[in-house]
């Protein structure tokens, strides 16, 4: 059995994308005039990380961290390098790595006029799962997610945000992926819907032989989550240690603990709001 | 083993068939919307040869018209549904969102395909027998010398075809994120024009006549005709039928191969985030 639940190994991804140029001055032509732009996500990124651990991936917005979790869910293909999934390659044998994952994304996509019961059960059938099985379990994950059970029944569309996010979580859990890819999975949720996906990601670690894989720009719950960190910015990783061993590289200053934003501005030179600034101009 | 395995995908293949059932009892005004559309259409359409000797001044059997208009709208309503209902498997995802979680679901494309191949048929089946009952309340349809054994297998031999060219059609929305579910209308309007759904191909342009030749709705709609209108026995349909049936096998496969190669391309892209 593969010791490793993810490996990655120089893995490069470039996305094109096309680019609208201005009508030179004078001219009358109908023809929209166009350049391509590459937009390199990740250069040659290594990784390895170790079966039962949870391990952070932390970066600003279009650091390249999405873009990891998406190849690591054969949702999109390296242009370059390999990763594998316990000894599996993503790209080759994406079948038998699709039964060993599953996803929660920032995004809650369901089908929106259903109801959890209904987006949860799809889902179960998709991955082979009896109904039987299936149902006890889609309740006992809502419930101990904080989900009423009024809630089941009704459209998703008439839900929050934090209560989709929560369905979301479940539906993630609820074939026991034994690689679980969180991709900002508690962005833009209330403190307590916040501290329920949290405290469940932990209960999971301890009760099952779940590895994680979270990416977060959230600097404390990566701290709070994570047995070892990834410092990614720009593509490239950064940093890479326990947070302790992270927090370690840089100095406290006047007497406060370091937390994981100073190692953060101390590894790239800039602050995290900086960095996804600095993207929203270039896009 | 191996039967767990087929079980696991037939539960896949049910997913699909179980998801499409609640997306029209949720959607359900939609659907009314589009049955009073198309039913309105077909009666339109049939009403034409209801009028065609007040149109042209002359003595003409608007009976054997009407029949040959209603065959026309009925089975174009048919063999469309199957098309949209499988050429839109990718656009549904997009308007939802859910593209991602489908595509990353341990289910082989081709279950992915028979689910909603399955579904298709059942709608299609459902919603154009409604649509006979009620044009049958407007226009008295004698069907007493028709060979429905002979019409029934040539509606199933055409759902081949149908069900091939649709999943070669569904991978525009995969291509063209934006776009993509618009093209498949245009395809399906070509097939409309050239098909002789509601005239012989004889009356298109000349240069039109081998592109008819090559749209399996041609034979289709040929030979339901030939069945429900004529009484042809079954007998003679029979190579008509092997015809689409082999026909349509060989778009499946071709569809199948297309579907592939342009989802590794939407995965090398990064096609498959960006919704329509």
């Amino acid at each position: 059995m593969c010791t490793y639940a993810l490996e990655v190994e120089r893995v490069r991804k470039v996305f094109t994308r096309k680019e609208r140029l201005p009508r030179p001055e004078g001219k009358r032509s109908i023809r929209i005039r166009t350049k391509k732009e590459e937009v390199v996500a990740l250069k040659d990124i290594d990784l390895q990380i170790p079966k039962g651990e949870a391990f952070g991936v932390l970066g600003p917005n279009g650091s390249g961290k999405s873009t990891l979790i998406r190849l690591a869910s054969t949702l999109l293909l390296p242009d370059s390098g390999t990763l594998r999934i316990f000894g599996h390659d993503v790209e080759h044998d994406t079948y038998a790595v699709k039964r060993l994952i599953n996803r929660v994304s920032v995004d809650a996509a369901f089908f929106k006029k259903f109801s959890p019961i209904e987006n949860l059960m799809y889902a179960a059938r998709l991955y082979g799962m009896p109904p039987s099985e299936a149902r006890p379990k889609m309740r006992a994950i809502m419930k101990r997610l904080g989900l009423k059970e009024s809630t089941f029944r009704q459209p998703m569309e008439h839900m929050s945000r934090g209560m989709q996010q929560k369905v979301a979580v479940a539906r993630g859990f609820l074939t026991s992926p034994i690689l679980l890819l969180l991709d900002e999975p508690t962005t833009g949720l209330d403190p307590h819907s916040k501290r329920d996906v949290q405290a469940f990601v932990r209960e999971i670690r301890e009760t099952h032989d779940t590895t994680v894989l979270l990416t977060t720009h959230d600097m404390e719950e990566a701290d709070r989550l994570c047995d070892r960190i990834a410092i990614i910015d720009d593509g490239k990783i950064v940093a890479l240690n326990t947070p302790e061993g992270l927090k370690s590289l840089v100095p406290a200053v006047n007497g406060d603990t370091t937390t994981m934003e100073d190692v953060f501005i101390a590894l790239t030179g800039h602050t995290f709001e900086d960095a996804e600034a600095e993207k929203e101009v270039g896009a | 083993m191996r039967s767990r395995a087929m079980v696991r995908e037939m539960r896949g293949a049910y997913a699909f068939i179980e998801r499409n059932i609640n997306l029209i009892k949720r959607y359900w005004g939609w659907e009314l919307v589009w049955l009073v559309y198309s039913l309105t259409n077909a009666l339109a359409i049939t009403y034409i040869g209801n009028g065609m000797s007040a149109i042209t001044g002359q003595v003409i059997d608007t009976q054997a018209v009407v029949k040959y208009l209603l065959v026309g709208a009925l089975i174009w309503q048919y063999l469309s549904v199957i098309f949209y209902a499988i050429s839109e498997m990718i656009a549904w995802e997009r308007w939802e969102g859910t593209i991602e979680y489908t595509f990353m679901a341990p289910v082989s494309r081709p279950t992915h395909l028979v689910g909603t191949t399955l579904f298709a048929i059942g709608y299609g089946v459902v919603r154009t027998l409604a649509i006979l009952a009620i044009v049958t309340a407007f226009f008295r349809l004698d069907l007493s010398g028709a060979n429905i054994l002979g019409a029934v297998l040539m509606l199933l031999a055409g759902s081949v075809s149908f069900v091939g060219l649709g999943i070669c059609a569904a991978v525009l929305p995969l291509l063209y994120p934006e776009r993509g579910a618009q093209m498949t209308n245009a395809v399906a309007a070509i097939l409309l024009l050239i098909s002789g759904v509601y005239y012989p191909i004889e009356t298109l342009p000349n240069w039109l006549h081998p592109i008819a030749k090559l749209s399996p709705a041609t034979y289709v709609i040929q030979g339901m005709r030939s069945c429900l209108i004529d009484g042809q026995g079954t007998r003679t349909l029979l190579p008509t039928v092997g015809l689409l049936i082999a026909t349509g096998l060989v778009v499946i496969a071709i569809g199948l191969v297309v579907f592939r190669y342009v989802e590794t391309y939407a995965k090398r892209a990064g096609r498959l985030k960006r919704s329509g």
